[in-house]
């Protein structure tokens, strides 16, 4: 049986027998510049985080998480990126979170970027986490449009029970939906 | 109530054909997944695209990140009418992978999709990841798989799924 209580969300979930189950589900409401997935239950093999955002500003930056509500600097990431013309890469360490994607800003209308963000083994405590994220977004040059593969760590070995989401101060706009699933193990 | 990850559909290639349709897609889940493994029946590198509701228009956009195992590239192409996902390889016995994530499909917003694409040839081939727009605020209710003038080969197989959130 499957119950949890997230966050300032809380979503009843019927018993399943499937391998990949939705666990809750953030739903902007055009104020918010963080929500915590919290109380995440250690039953599953890996989490996937599947979003669709937007700004509500005009600016373009990183959409972040942080695993339990860590914001000191024990965060790694590198990534490769494509803007259209040009591919970047790009690391950081000693990072205080870990990028997952980035948002077109408000005033793009219905253009939103997407994100998968993968998070292998969070329960397991013999190891560091290890983040993977697919993102990108594109606006048919109205705004923004890259594409990013990102790797990450966090350098803790507890279990993940808390995903928090943020936007460095800017709101996400309505629309933006993050969706955390439970992938089980054999 | 459907599953959180649910077959919808798999379509299969009996014989060599321009398209591949899955059709009647329900409006019932969240995003969609669709996994396609075929060939070039031709053995002339085609493009593998995908067009939404039979949309022919210039509605669609993407930006690509491409690796062909010397170099990397990125393109980004607006106004066009497919969502790009790379070339299969020119060899009808090489098979490509497609994977199309659709967040959102039957939302009332332009439809955004992550795609990956997968080709090696032993010598040749690239990897691709793209970011495709298609500027319609109405539900997906069919996806076609076409090309630039060739075939898929018989047994290219596309399998969609359903993801639900809660």
């Amino acid at each position: 049986m499957l119950n949890t209580i997230l966050g300032t969300l809380s979503s009843g979930v019927a018993a399943s027998t499937s391998s990949y189950e939705s666990i809750a589900t953030f739903n902007a409401t055009g104020s918010e510049t963080t929500f915590t997935f919290s109380s995440i239950p250690s039953t599953y093999q890996h989490l996937q985080l599947r979003a669709l955002f937007q700004r509500t500003t005009s600016t373009q930056l990183d959409v972040g998480i942080r695993l339990n509500s860590d914001t000191g600097s024990n965060y790694s990431q590198h990534s490769l990126s494509g803007d259209g013309s040009a591919v970047a890469a790009a690391g950081a360490a000693n990072n205080s979170y870990v990028a997952i994607g980035v948002g077109p800003g408000g005033g793009t209308g219905n253009y939103f970027g997407a994100s998968i963000v993968d998070i292998h083994d969070y329960a397991v405590t013999t190891k560091n986490k290890t983040i993977r994220s697919f993102n990108g977004a594109d606006t048919n040059n109205a705004g923004i449009s890259a594409i990013r593969l990102l790797s990450g760590a966090w350098y803790n070995t507890s279990a993940v029970n808390a995903i928090t989401i943020y936007t460095f101060g800017d709101a996400m706009n309505t629309g933006t939906t993050f969706a955390l699933y439970g992938i089980k193990g054999a | 109530m459907p599953a959180t990850y649910e077959k919808i559909a798999t379509t299969t290639l009996g014989s060599a054909a321009t398209t591949l349709d899955l059709t009647s897609i329900p409006a019932t889940f969240t995003d969609l997944r669709l996994v396609v493994v075929g060939a070039d029946n031709d053995s002339a590198g085609y493009n593998i695209r995908f067009q939404y509701n039979n949309d022919t228009g210039n509605n669609y956009s993407f930006t690509d990140l491409r690796g062909d195992g010397s170099s990397a590239s990125s393109l980004r192409v607006n106004n066009d009418n497919y969502i790009f996902a790379g070339s299969m390889p020119a060899d009808i016995n090489v098979p490509f992978l497609a994977t199309l994530d659709i967040f959102s499909y039957a939302g009332s917003t332009f439809k955004t999709a992550l795609v990956e694409s997968s080709t090696d040839k032993n010598g040749s081939g690239s990897t691709r990841r793209l970011v495709g727009l298609w500027r319609s605020t109405s539900a997906i209710t069919s996806i076609k798989l076409i090309s630039n003038g060739g075939t898929y080969k018989a047994g290219t197989i596309a399998t969609l799924y359903g993801i639900l959130k809660a």
